[in-house]
């Protein structure tokens, strides 16, 4: 059995990190689920957002954008320009957080097929490494919660601009 | 869809207010306790007029709330909207993990219709028209 955790590396001082995932999947179908809205609306991103857009302009120069709606009702975007299709192996698209437009980042995506499953692997290429520790940042929560105490930091992270 | 477009906005204008270090900073001293124009003012370097207009787009992005009292018109953080931007951003992490559990969910969904539909579909059947 295959360990299906997401692994995320980001080492330190640098401006990318890399994520890995298996699926139990050809690699076809993995393609299509990352590419084709009809698919992408049944599973991306997490339970407590709908969303409530997407299209995906699948060429080089064409455009994607996944608009998430959460709770509260807020809309959120993200879109960006694919720049590489090698169907289904490896698309390289920019990735743009849309309220944070100035921290655009170029991002990998690249499947391998092996028995049956497929792993996923990404690697996302950010401007600066604040820029890649504000998109990774894992403590942002907890922070957030701490009363805002390091507040200062913490928004430095997320928004440092260049 | 307006009031969506209006919230789409205003996370915007949330984000525009934080994206300059100076009201980040301003935003930090105000997550120790409430102060005035000219407390804020001092740590900066900067002239009092420059600093309102700094917490006039703070103001309007709804970050700090001003008190009342015309002399001093305290500055408060004003946590709500900052939980908001930072609930947007959410976490990679959490974001992509509960994405690929429900991807291995559909995927799973996905391969279970075409093994149906493959077993109904006999082999060397063709259709005539």
């Amino acid at each position: 059995m295959t360990s299906k955790n997401l692994e995320i590396i980001a080492e330190p001082g640098k401006t990318s990190f890399t994520t890995r995932r298996v699926v139990d999947a050809p690699r076809a179908i993995v393609f299509d689920a990352f590419t084709k809205c009809e698919h992408l609306t049944r599973w991306m991103g997490p339970r407590n957002l709908t969303m409530a857009s997407c299209t995906t302009d699948l060429r080089v120069g064409g455009r994607y954008r996944f608009v998430f709606r959460g709770p509260d009702g807020n809309d959120v975007g993200f879109s960006g320009e694919y720049k590489e299709i090698v169907a289904p192996e490896r698309i390289v698209r920019t990735f743009v957080f849309e309220p944070i437009p100035e921290a655009a980042a170029v991002e990998t995506l690249e499947l391998e097929e092996s028995g049956g499953t497929t792993i996923i692997r990404t690697t996302t290429v950010h401007k600066s490494v604040e820029n890649r520790d504000g998109h990774v940042n894992s403590g942002m929560e907890a922070g957030m919660t701490e009363g805002y105490a390091r507040l200062d930091a913490l928004l430095a992270d997320m928004l440092q601009k260049r | 869809m307006g009031a969506v477009i209006a919230n789409d906005r205003d996370l915007n204008t949330t984000f525009g207010a934080l994206a300059d270090p100076t009201r980040r900073a301003i935003l930090a001293r105000l997550s120790r306790g409430e102060a005035s124009v000219l407390e804020l003012a001092e740590p900066f370097d900067m002239s009092q007029p420059a600093i309102s207009k700094h917490l006039k787009v703070l103001e309007r992005a709804g970050l700090i709330v001003r008190g009342r009292d015309a002399q001093r018109r305290p500055c408060r953080l004003e946590p709500r909207r900052l939980k908001q931007a930072a609930d947007w951003i959410g976490t990679y992490r959490q974001f992509w993990e509960e994405s690929y559990s429900r991807l291995d969910d559909y995927l799973h969904e996905l391969q279970t219709k075409e093994k149906t539909r493959d077993v109904k579909k006999p082999r060397n059947h063709r259709r005539t028209r």
